[in-house]
């Protein structure tokens, strides 16, 4: 993509049809029952791209929301996160299910595994948190 | 105590089956402002906030740093909690303060700051800053679609109907959580076929429900709760950032989502910090807005019977709203939980959402009758359609809903139940057979439906899970059956999900799939004529009601009788020589382009009773038209101006009728019969033998009449027949003699 997206671009989905596409490089355009008849594409492959989300990210923060931004980009680290893993780490941060080093070595495998350094700062944190408020495994 | 017998009667009233209480603000019972409330404040060293609202960095609790460092807005914050409440509460309701200039100023301010602000508004400003501060300029509603039976076929054709009656969300959940793949499927069928571009989702456990939109299964999420203590959010399972990573992990897949929060969840779960209700649901709120979230679901939702229970309570709920609002979070409006007995009191909680309008104006209006709604009764049901949809075209307000023709709703019922049914067929599921489809089509509830094999059902439901079943293989299967529009619907909901254009704050889908958002429906309201403006396409579709009456229909029925009248006038009506008669002088439609009254009494039995009941007296009638006056007054005296007794009964087509005495003035009268619809055959007759008795100079008692204040609903009418009775009038034109009879 050139340059930021603004506003004017906004939906996507009307504007740049053929630009946007799915992680695996499918565009909005050519997602059609006949690809799926093909067998071409399937229906876990209709799924959002870093690249798009990081364009809503543009978008939330041109229309004044950062918060919204900032969710948008750690989602856009979170797409190279497959399903399972995703709901593994989820549950690693409700209250007593990790030590501070199991929370640790998440944040290190978001980094090198998935490139995904914003997601890993924000477990850092949480590790943080949670051994201050004693809300780790062991802590009840 | 003797108590009065008005008081015995009102005591029994189904409002006073609520349960009040006295505040209690030890106990967290006091809606805001509680002398156990922080003070709001607030210091930042080296772009740290290091004090927030009475607490140093070193006493924060989890959701406090969440807040702090996720949420605060570090630029406003200094200028925003500086200003006085009375200012910034102003600043809310004034048009000429533009309201991104208030979020920016609200991101600065803390929890107990934002409760202080709006704890300076009373309910109507409330309202105005809620016009002017929601997010998305159309207004919309989200449906519960759910029923006790997890009946897929009856849920379907529900979910089809409430998206022809307008919904642009649609949640369901289940009684038993295996059933949840199903109810998924049949609320993305069923909504795509009565209108495409509604989403939906299935309210279910946190992992369970991810796993659903991953598959394409639902197309956004709510259900991801937030608490405004840290005892209570660590009872129910998370912590801030727990529920923030859930947020990015549905945006990772091109889901939707907003939170749930709401004043009195902390109070329900036994750990409010001695702190208020809205103190603590600033804080959800703020926890919310921290996420990164684009939207929230509050206004007490469960814990509305608690919130409604404190003096202000009501008030209080909608300033949640307005607090969200603020900070430029799409609000589903609550209105979702039933809370009280009284349907006044439920009206009066709705339209506060109805009159400003709401990003959706009630976060899960059942759309089934309560007693199928598994999220334990909403305020208002399917039973309220007509209700509501009066009660928009009163005020011409849109609280998203529109009237639907009852074939429409048949339709589509029918074609949402037939398209579950080749699904399953296509699946290899339990089958749907036809008289499933049928009774889905046309069912009051789930207990219309033929049972299902359980087992059966429940197995199924979990191939979907096990076989990975995703929204583009019921796409392709619904292609494949000639259910083009759905098929297309559910792929391009598919798409959508790669644009990610509908996770932008209040983001819904017009029927062409075009996004409906903050970003390019932004709410722009600045006064009078701005803002969401309903077109007279929108007019015209809310005030379309399906019992609408028209003057043609009302005097086409005027003329339907099952003994019709007709009159010959013999001539001109001269005064009466014999002391023995009775003038019954009708109005100018009597018995022409009328020919029944309101009440349904054919004119011909209305002469032929006052007639019997004159001469059970032994008194004659004489029948006298009047041509120059349909004024009930005038008929009535100039009919005892020609009678021989001085009597006279005068009557309108619609039934109203007179005694009147010769000397009286028109607007005087011995009886009059006001309420004409109530006027049987029988009280004709009655009339009869009273004017007969005041003929021989007797003093009969007077018929008694009752007031019935439901006869006011025969205004309408009574004003067209009326209307009718005047165009008949001829000035000038003498009394004329008649006589009746029946015509085949």
């Amino acid at each position: 993509m050139k340059g930021q997206t603004g506003l004017k671009d906004y939906p996507l989905r009307r504007t740049m049809p053929d630009e946007i596409t799915t992680p695996s490089g499918v565009s909005l355009q050519d997602i059609s029952f006949e690809m799926l008849e093909k067998g071409e594409i399937k229906g876990e492959d209709i799924r959002i791209s870093s690249e798009t989300l990081l364009m809503q990210a543009d978008i939330a923060r041109q229309s004044g929301n950062d918060h919204l931004a900032d969710n948008f980009s750690r989602a856009a680290e979170m797409v190279r996160i497959d399903n399972d893993r995703i709901l593994e780490i989820y549950n690693a941060l409700r209250p007593y299910r990790s030590t501070e080093d199991e929370l640790l070595q998440i944040a290190d495998e978001l980094r090198s595994d998935y490139n995904a350094d914003r997601t890993a700062a924000f477990v850092e944190e949480a590790a943080k948190v949670l051994k201050l408020r004693k809300k780790l495994r062991g802590d009840r | 105590m003797k108590e009065t017998k008005r008081r015995e009667y009102t005591k029994t009233k189904p409002v006073n089956l609520d349960v009040v209480t006295d505040d209690a603000p030890e106990a967290g019972f006091i809606t805001a402002c509680s002398p156990y409330d922080p003070k709001p404040s607030i210091r930042i060293e080296d772009g740290v906030v290091v004090e927030m609202d009475g607490k140093t960095r070193e006493e924060f609790d989890s959701i406090d740093f969440f807040i702090a460092d996720h949420g605060i807005n570090k630029e406003t914050c200094a200028k925003a909690m500086a200003m006085d409440d009375i200012s910034l509460a102003r600043m809310l309701v004034d048009i000429n303060v533009p309201k991104e200039e208030i979020t920016k100023l609200a991101t600065g301010m803390t929890p107990a700051k934002l409760m202080w602000v709006v704890s300076k508004l009373n309910i109507v400003e409330i309202m105005m800053a809620q016009m002017k501060m929601r997010a998305r300029r159309s207004t919309a509603n989200q449906g519960h679609v759910t029923n006790m039976k997890d009946n897929p076929v009856l849920m379907a054709a529900d979910a089809a109907e409430a998206a022809l009656r307008g919904f642009a969300e649609e949640e369901t959940t289940c009684v038993v959580g295996r059933y949840a793949p199903f109810n998924a499927i049949a609320l993305l069928v069923g909504s795509q076929v009565g209108r495409p571009g509604v989403i939906t989702q299935c309210s279910m456990e946190e992992a369970v429900e991810l796993q659903l939109g991953m598959r394409g299964l639902t197309t956004y999420a709510e259900t991801i709760s937030v608490y405004g203590t840290e005892g209570v959010f660590t009872d129910g399972d998370d912590t801030p950032w727990s529920k923030a990573f859930l947020a990015s992990a549905y945006a990772s897949r091109g889901i939707k989502m907003r939170s749930s929060s709401g004043s009195g969840a902390e109070l329900l779960m036994g750990d409010t910090e001695q702190k208020s209700l809205l103190y603590l649901e600033a804080r959800c709120i703020w926890i919310t807005k921290a996420s990164g979230i684009q939207g929230t679901q509050n206004g007490a939702i469960d814990g509305l019977a608690l919130s409604s229970s404190v003096k202000g309570g009501l008030r209080m709920v909608c300033a949640e709203n307005l607090i969200a609002s603020i900070l430029g979070l799409e609000v589903a409006a609550g209105n979702d939980t039933w809370f009280t007995s009284s349907d006044m009191r439920r009206t009066a909680k709705f339209i506060t959402a109805m009159l400003p309008g709401a990003d959706f104006a009630t976060s899960g209006y059942s759309t089934t009758p309560n007693d199928d709604n598994v999220f334990a009764g909403s305020n208002e049901d399917s039973n309220d359609y007509d209700d509501i949809y009066n009660i928009q075209r009163d005020y011409l307000v849109d609280s998203g809903l529109s009237p639907a023709g009852e074939e429409d709703v048949i339709r589509v019922r029918r074609r949402a139940a037939k398209a579950m049914q080749v699904l399953f067929r296509e699946l290899g599921f339990a089958p749907i057979k036809d008289e499933e489809v049928e009774a889905a089509t046309y069912a009051y509830n789930s207990a219309d439906m033929p049972n299902r094999n359980a087992q059966d059902d429940m197995r199924c439901a979990e191939l979907v899970m096990s076989e990975k079943i995703t929204g583009a293989d019921i796409a392709l299967i619904l292609k494949r059956n000639g259910f083009d529009q759905e098929a297309e619907a559910i792929l391009e909901l598919n798409r959508q999900r790669v644009s990610g254009d509908y996770l932008q704050t209040s983001a819904i889908f017009d029927r062409e799939f075009n996004p409906l958002s903050a970003v390019n429906d932004v709410n722009d309201y600045k006064g009078p004529g701005t803002g969401y403006v309903l077109d007279d396409k929108r007019v015209s579709e809310i005030s379309n009601l399906q019992n609408l009456i028209s003057p043609e229909d009302v005097l086409t029925d005027a003329v339907n009788c099952s003994r019709t009248i007709r009159i010959k006038e013999t001539a001109a009506a001269a005064a009466g020589r014999v002391k023995d008669e009775v003038v019954v002088c009708v109005s100018p439609s009597f018995g022409c382009s009328q020919k029944k009254t309101m009440g349904g009494v054919d004119h011909m039995d209305v002469l032929d009773e006052i007639s019997a009941g004159l001469e059970e007296e032994g008194i004659t009638a004489r029948f006298v038209k009047c041509h120059e006056s349909s004024d009930l007054g005038v008929i009535g005296s100039i009919g005892s101006a020609l009678s021989g007794s001085g009597i006279s009964i005068g009557i309108q087509s619609k039934g109203t009728t007179v005694i009147h005495q010769k000397d009286l003035s028109p607007l005087s009268n011995l009886e009059l019969f006001s309420q004409g619809p109530q006027l049987t055959g029988e009280l004709f007759r009655r009339i009869g033998r009273s004017a007969g008795k005041y003929a021989k100079g007797e003093v009969p008692t007077p018929i008694p009449s009752e007031v019935e204040p439901q006869t006011r609903r025969f205004l309408v009418k009574s004003a067209m027949l009326h209307g009718d009775d005047m165009r008949q009038v001829e000035r000038g034109q003498r009394p004329m003699e008649f006589t009746y009879e029946e015509v085949e």
